[in-house]
């Protein structure tokens, strides 16, 4: 790791301010998705649409996720290596069947006819639950890393920040789907 | 913090490694992916310049066909081809000029080129920084804006041409390849350009954030800050939170493009055909632009604003005057800010009320913006001024910032807006309050920190010559612009003589289009003297201009580390000029028994 400097007052890792910050414009991003939401759902032409099952089934996978995710961490904290190694791969794997399930939702609209081009309301859905689908995949692809490097015996990866930094960014993932899925219940 | 001590004795042991092996590292990791905070800065300036060049030319091609409509360029043809058959250049390609010019100019010189200058090569050195918080994401900051530079510029090669629907890309000219030919594939790469250059600017933008709130030196309080600091930390901010809602308008109408789908679409009718796309609002895309839209102008202005206030005080002699009213008012505009953006959208028939509530918002701005001229006039007041070349291009700054703010102040009014909106007035506005004053902000900050990034200084005569002809130039072109506006000419019209009522302003027209040639010739006294100095130019001394901030203590040569030992401590603000019969006090210098209180 390249990161020159510092002596000073940093009460907090670098990387993980970075990553609040960088959180901070993600939700910028889905408020600003959400808003155009809301203006075209106050507008002519807007078509009522139901969810998908699977989306509920989903959000349960992904709750789950993020109280493996608290555990693992607290296994590591604890040094507690076979056990992290377990929950760590058992966030992977529920991530992963977030993702699953969240295709078979898009299959199950398609084949109801609401392509992603029917009306204006489920494009909004395509666009918003893909984009956050995207968010979680990068989540994925830090699991992965993390699953393969608790298999390690290097000392040097014993460091607990980068658990801590795809903590973070999971627990993220999870409140911005719950805020999305509400959000998307309560406004049609 | 263990791991903290660590990764500070590395990083001086990082920093005698590369004073004493020179030779060892190789041309790729030293100049090109560089984690240096100042080789970055460097390569942010050098690729901003070249992009200015380019868009600058842009407007001198299209400024030709405005004065002499009657006229043909035999050599535009040999550059453009097919676009200038017969020495014209066609409309479509004049749309896609000026859509070029407003995109380069504002994103990649004044954004990029910009803030990715100053906030690379400032932060550290100024707030006593080994590098940046993560110098990793710093270089792909600029590997990603170079490849949205590419991306731009290989859309300027498409046999149907770039994107030419106005730098606002307003849907559905920009959404509907039918449209307009720039819309068939140049806009695709607009916004994928555009997409990468976000992720550029926020990667640079929490990278600034984060080293100036966790990576100050000892005894560097907030409010011991030069005001350079805090113009790019509100700069990050404002981009941080504005960007991605960009980037949620341009995914949109990717799709619209793309997939189909109609966000911004509804009733259209191209040519006799009927589209199907219904239910959109192009409405719709205008919010979401205008939400970065209107910030973005602060993004400029904000940088350009820090380093005026820092090379007046310091070539006055004088403290800063009112340095909280300063951080107080870059507080007040960056949150306003976000709440005025609908004040581009006066026409588009929203309702009265909303408007006047936006009115009032976008003029409460004016305060802000009144305070910091007020304290930069004021600290000029019986200043013991030095006219170096910096200083002259920091005040015509407050001069451009002055005139263009004015006018502000009347298209914010929507009543007038709505006579004045679309026509060379707003052109005026937007270019002396944003566009030159901008320029002015850098060339000034150039000029000054030029021998801390070199390490020799620039030739001050040429310099003396580009910033009066380009000051004379800049308001000799956009004066006349305010009273044509007035005259009702609309912005964006390829040729005015076509209409009886325009017929008179051609005159006008030539003359600005002349001076426009003048001053983008004198740009090159500029890159001449920028280049021919960095190898030739007089060596510098450490701290050519007796200024009291952090970055006048590292080698006339700063490597990488910044410095040579330890990080100096900081003992006071940064103004301390002309106190207790000393002509300035460095902010490291240590506060004297006798001293009078300071800050
Ligand atoms: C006194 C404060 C200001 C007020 C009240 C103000 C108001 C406005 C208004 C109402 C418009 C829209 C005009 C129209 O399109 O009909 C406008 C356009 C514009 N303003 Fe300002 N402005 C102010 C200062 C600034 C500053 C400081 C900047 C940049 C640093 C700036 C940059 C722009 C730009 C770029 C546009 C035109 C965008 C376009 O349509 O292409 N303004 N201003
Ligand atoms: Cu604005």
């Amino acid at each position: 790791m390249n990161t020159v400097a510092m002596e000073q007052n940093n009460r907090i890792h670098p990387f993980k301010f970075n990553l609040w910050i960088a959180i901070g414009s993600m939700v910028m991003m889905f408020a600003g998705l959400t808003s155009a939401y809301i203006v075209k759902r106050n507008q002519a032409g807007w078509q009522d649409y139901q969810l998908p099952p699977e989306f509920l089934y989903s959000t349960a996978a992904i709750i789950i996720s993020s109280l493996t995710m608290v555990l693992a961490k607290r296994a590591f904290k604890g040094r507690m290596m076979a056990r992290y190694r377990k929950l760590i791969f058992a966030t992977l794997s529920l991530g992963i069947v977030f993702v699953v399930l969240q295709v078979l939702g898009f299959t199950h609209l398609y084949r109801m006819g609401l392509t992603h081009n029917s009306t204006v309301s489920v494009s909004f859905l395509y666009v918003i639950v893909g984009f956050h689908a995207l968010h979680v995949a990068g989540g994925i692809v830090a699991l992965l890393v993390l699953a393969l490097r608790s298999r390690s015996k290097k000392e040097r990866n014993y460091s607990s920040i980068s658990v801590e930094l795809a903590g973070i960014y999971w627990h993220f993932v999870d409140l911005l789907w719950i805020y999305l899925l509400v959000f998307m219940f309560m406004i049609r | 913090m263990s791991n903290v001590v660590s990764i500070q004795d590395s990083a001086l042991h990082h920093s005698h490694e590369a004073h004493e092996s020179h030779h060892h590292q190789s041309f790729i990791s030293k100049y090109v992916f560089s984690q240096d905070h100042k080789t970055i800065a460097k390569q942010f300036l050098i690729t901003g310049i070249i992009w200015a060049v380019v868009g600058a030319f842009f407007s001198v091609v299209f400024r030709l066909q405005l004065g002499f409509p009657d006229s043909t360029f035999p050599f535009l043809e040999n550059l453009f081809g097919h676009w200038a058959k017969g020495g014209k250049i066609t409309p479509e390609f004049y749309y896609a000029l000026v859509t070029m010019h407003g995109t380069i100019l504002v994103f990649f010189v004044l954004t990029a080129g910009l803030s990715g200058t100053f906030a690379n090569f400032l932060i550290p050195l100024q707030i006593g920084a080994r590098d940046m918080a993560s110098p990793l994401l710093n270089m792909l900051s600029y590997w990603f804006f170079f490849a949205a530079s590419i991306v731009m510029i290989v859309s300027l090669f498409v046999q149907t041409g770039p994107a030419s629907g106005g730098w606002t890309i307003y849907p559905p000219l920009s959404a509907l390849g039918e449209a307009s030919v720039g819309s068939v594939v140049g806009m695709d790469y607009w916004l994928v350009s555009i997409g990468l250059f976000i992720i550029s600017s926020l990667l640079g933008g929490l990278n600034y954030v984060s080293t100036i709130l966790n990576l100050r030196t000892k005894g560097m309080s907030m409010t011991r800050m030069p005001l350079t600091i805090w113009g790019l930390f509100f700069t990050a901010i404002l981009g941080i939170l504005s960007f991605p809602v960009l980037l949620s308008g341009a995914v949109l109408l990717l799709f619209d493009r793309n997939l189909g789908t109609s966000f911004f679409l509804s009733d259209i009718i191209v040519a006799g055909k009927i589209l199907p796309n219904e239910g959109g609002s192009p409405i719709l895309f205008q919010h979401l632009f205008w939400f970065l839209g209107h910030p973005e102008v602060y993004i400029v202005i904000l940088p350009a604003m820090g380093i005026t206030s820092e090379i007046l005080a310091i070539n006055s002699r004088k403290p800063i005057f009112g340095y909280m009213a300063m951080i107080g008012s870059f507080f007040a505009i960056c949150t306003l800010a976000f709440l005025v953006w609908a004040h581009h959208m006066f026409v588009t028939g929203m309702n009265p009320f909303l408007g006047a509530v936006f009115v009032l918002l976008t003029l409460l701005i004016a305060v802000p913006s009144a305070v910091k001229v007020f304290n930069w006039l004021t600290t000029l007041w019986r200043g013991n001024i030095r006219f170096t070349p910096a200083m002259v291009a920091a005040i015509g700054f407050v001069s451009l910032f002055i005139s263009g703010g004015l006018t502000g102040i009347f298209v914010g009014n929507a009543a007038l807006d709505i006579a004045l909106h679309d026509t060379y007035f707003i052109i005026a506005h937007f270019h002396l309050v944003m566009g030159v004053a901008a320029f002015f902000g850098m060339f000034a900050g150039i000029y000054h920190w030029f021998p801390k990034m070199y390490g020799r200084e620039m030739n001050n005569t040429l310099a003396y010559i580009h910033i009066w002809v380009t000051l004379i130039g800049a308001y000799l072109i956009f004066w006349p612009m305010h009273y044509t506006g007035l005259a009702g000419m609309p912005r964006r019209y390829y040729d005015y003589s076509n209409w009886e009522s325009f017929k008179m302003f051609g005159g006008m027209n030539q003359f600005i289009s002349i001076v426009v040639i003048i001053v983008f010739i004198t740009q090159f006294l500029f890159i001449i003297n920028f280049f021919y100095s960095i190898w030739r130019g007089r060596r510098a001394t450490e701290n050519p201009w007796g200024a009291t901030t952090l970055e006048w203590t590292t080698p006339v040569n700063p490597g990488h580390g910044n410095w040579p030992g330890e990080i100096p401590e900081v003992h006071r603000w940064a103004y301390d000029y002309s106190k207790d019969g000393k002509d300035f006090i460095m902010q490291t210098t240590p506060v004297g028994e006798e001293e009078t209180k300071g800050h």
